[in-house]
This record gives C-alpha cells, structure tokens and sequence, in this order.
C-alpha cells in the first residue's frame, strides 16, 4: 500500500454530525439488546436515581440529526483514504467491524443534543492466513449541548486485499 | 432497586455475574431498527452468500452492546463504565424462526467476565476485567476489557 499516500490520511476530518437523543430512541435500542435497565426506559424510576433523569446505554449516541432521506448511519470512508486502499487492492465490500473501544466521561441524557467529530486515526496493515488485511481506525469525539466532552469512540474496520 | 455493589465487595480474580443472550434473526432485524445499521449481511441470506460470509451473522456493534450490558448490570445505578473495549474475532450466526415468535433449537452465548485489578485513582474506586463473549462450543468469539468506578463504603 502506498504509505506516503495513507499517511497523509491519517488525521483527516471524516466529518463532523449532530445527534439527537430521543427517549424513544434509548428504549427501542435497549429493547434490541434485550437490556430491561430502568435508567434507560422507567422515567419515574430515573427521577429517583442520582442520573435524575432517563439516560441511554453507553455507546448510544442518538440519531443524525440534518441529513437527507436514506442516508447511511455509519460514517462512509472519505476518497482520499478509499482511493490508495482500493489501489492496493481493498475492496470495499469485505469490509469487516473489527472492534471499538470507548471512553466514557459523562452520561448522554435524553433530550441531549451531541455533536460528534470524525477524524481517520490510524491505517495499519497486517498479513495474515487469508492474506493482507487492512485496519482502518477511525476516533469520533462527542460532546453534548453544554460542550462538555461526553465520550470518545474508536472503531476499527477490517478490509481484506485481493492482492498478495 | 437493584442491589448496589461496592468496591470492598470485589476481590481480584472475582467473577463477574454472566449474562446469557440468544440471537434470532428476528433479534437482528430490531437490532437493525435499533441501531440504525442496516447492512444486509446481517439479515439476508442472498447477500451473506455473496459478501463469503455464508449466512447471515450477529452484528459486531450488537455483541458489543451485550458486553456493555454485561458490565452495566454488575456494576449497578451508581457504578460507571470508565473504559470499554471489544474486538470481533469471530463471527456468531443467529437462530432463524420456527414461529413467529419462537426460534429453531441453536446456540446460546455467554457473556463473562473476571476481575484482573483493583485500585484507587486519585479518589475514584477502579476496577478492571477481562471480559468475553462465549458461543455454544466454549469457543471466546469477543474478547474485551472495561474499567469501572464504583461506589465506596467509605
């Protein structure tokens, strides 16, 4: 893979959205969990606690707020990365989620406005038994209405080479 | 209420109560609605066969969730989750539905954890474990770790 090129990715903005935490939106998460919490879903119940109030489960952030119909959740890779991975021979569709990693600072309240920001954190290369392998890490930082630092989150993506 | 746990209740080496989760196609489905990641690899056949994964598999991001709820349910209202990590080093294939609300016989994971340290930092009571997603066979699919603050009784 050309390293001049990826190392020049490597700190890029991949954007920068805003997230909306719904009530609704925590319980319908917990229930996909199958997380019966009070604190995400009793309101009477999260009033009496020390939160004061329904929170969601860490590593939900709410919804994208301002973005147009049918648009993917995930953040899409940005050309300047996909272009010297895919010259290297990584293809797209075997991407792979290969793990994340949070820090948790502050609870995310419903009725919590975030906004997150995206950076490419790291590219790294491996080879293993089916060949190379790609990790691609990207950092989102999220802070809530207050600008207070709420979380932070890295994701890594596995991508698999055709290439030897 | 909960019982609370505290920090002087947890010993090094101590297990973490385990979490038992099953997966159906149908659970990925509202996962999907849930979480808003609607990659077909996760629900449609056709596409899994296409992508080489076979059939569909259980979402990394809800294995995920599963670990977190692990540590959050132990740890109690007045625990925090500081630090949080899992990678995906397997994959997991969900029941499919025999009924509309029963699923096939299958496997049945197990969510664990161990305690590896205990300390105080500054003045907040940590904890941090090993943590880990088992499937039917034994076999670990998700292995992780988490630090936690708990409340003191003093």
């Amino acid at each position: 893979m050309p390293a001049e090129e990826i190392s020049q990715v490597i700190g890029k903005s991949v954007g920068v959205r805003m997230f909306e935490v719904e009530r609704g939106a925590i319980r319908r998460f917990a229930d996909a969990v199958g997380d019966a919490n009070p604190l995400f879903r009793d309101v009477d119940y999260a009033h009496k606690s020390h939160y004061g109030d329904i929170i969601a489960p860490p590593g939900f952030f709410g919804w994208p707020l301002k973005q147009p119909m049918g648009s993917p959740l995930v953040v899409e890779f940005p050309a300047e990365l996909m272009g010297p991975l895919m010259k290297a021979g990584y293809m797209a569709a075997t991407a792979l989620d290969g793990g994340m990693e949070y820090d948790f600072f502050l609870p995310v309240y419903a009725g919590d406005t975030l906004t997150s920001s995206t950076i490419v954190k790291d590219v790294r290369e491996r080879t293993g038994r089916g060949g190379k392998m790609c990790f691609i890490i990207l950092e989102t930082t999220y802070l809530n209405q207050n600008g207070d630092l709420v979380a932070k989150a890295r994701a890594s993506t596995i991508m698999r080479s055709l290439s030897a | 209420m909960k019982k609370q746990l505290y920090w002087e209740d947890v010993a090094d080496g101590g297990e973490i109560t385990p979490l038992s989760k099953i997966a159906t196609t149908a659970m990925l489905v509202r996962w999907a609605g849930g979480s808003g990641d609607f990659n077909p690899l996760h629900y449609d056949k056709v596409f899994a066969e296409g992508a080489g994964v076979g059939q569909p598999i259980v979402h990394g991001a809800l294995k995920r969730q599963w670990l977190i709820q692990l540590m959050t349910d132990w740890i109690g209202d007045q625990g925090w989750l500081k630090q949080f990590s899992c990678q995906y080093r397997a994959m997991d294939i969900p029941r499919a539905m025999r009924t509309m609300t029963d699923p096939v016989d299958g496997e049945t994971w197990l969510c664990k954890g161990k305690v590896t340290k205990k300390y105080i930092d500054g003045d907040a009571h940590c904890v941090d474990c090993d943590i880990w997603i088992e499937n039917g066979k034994g076999e670990i699919t998700t292995p992780g770790k988490a630090t936690v603050i708990l409340p003191a009784r003093n």
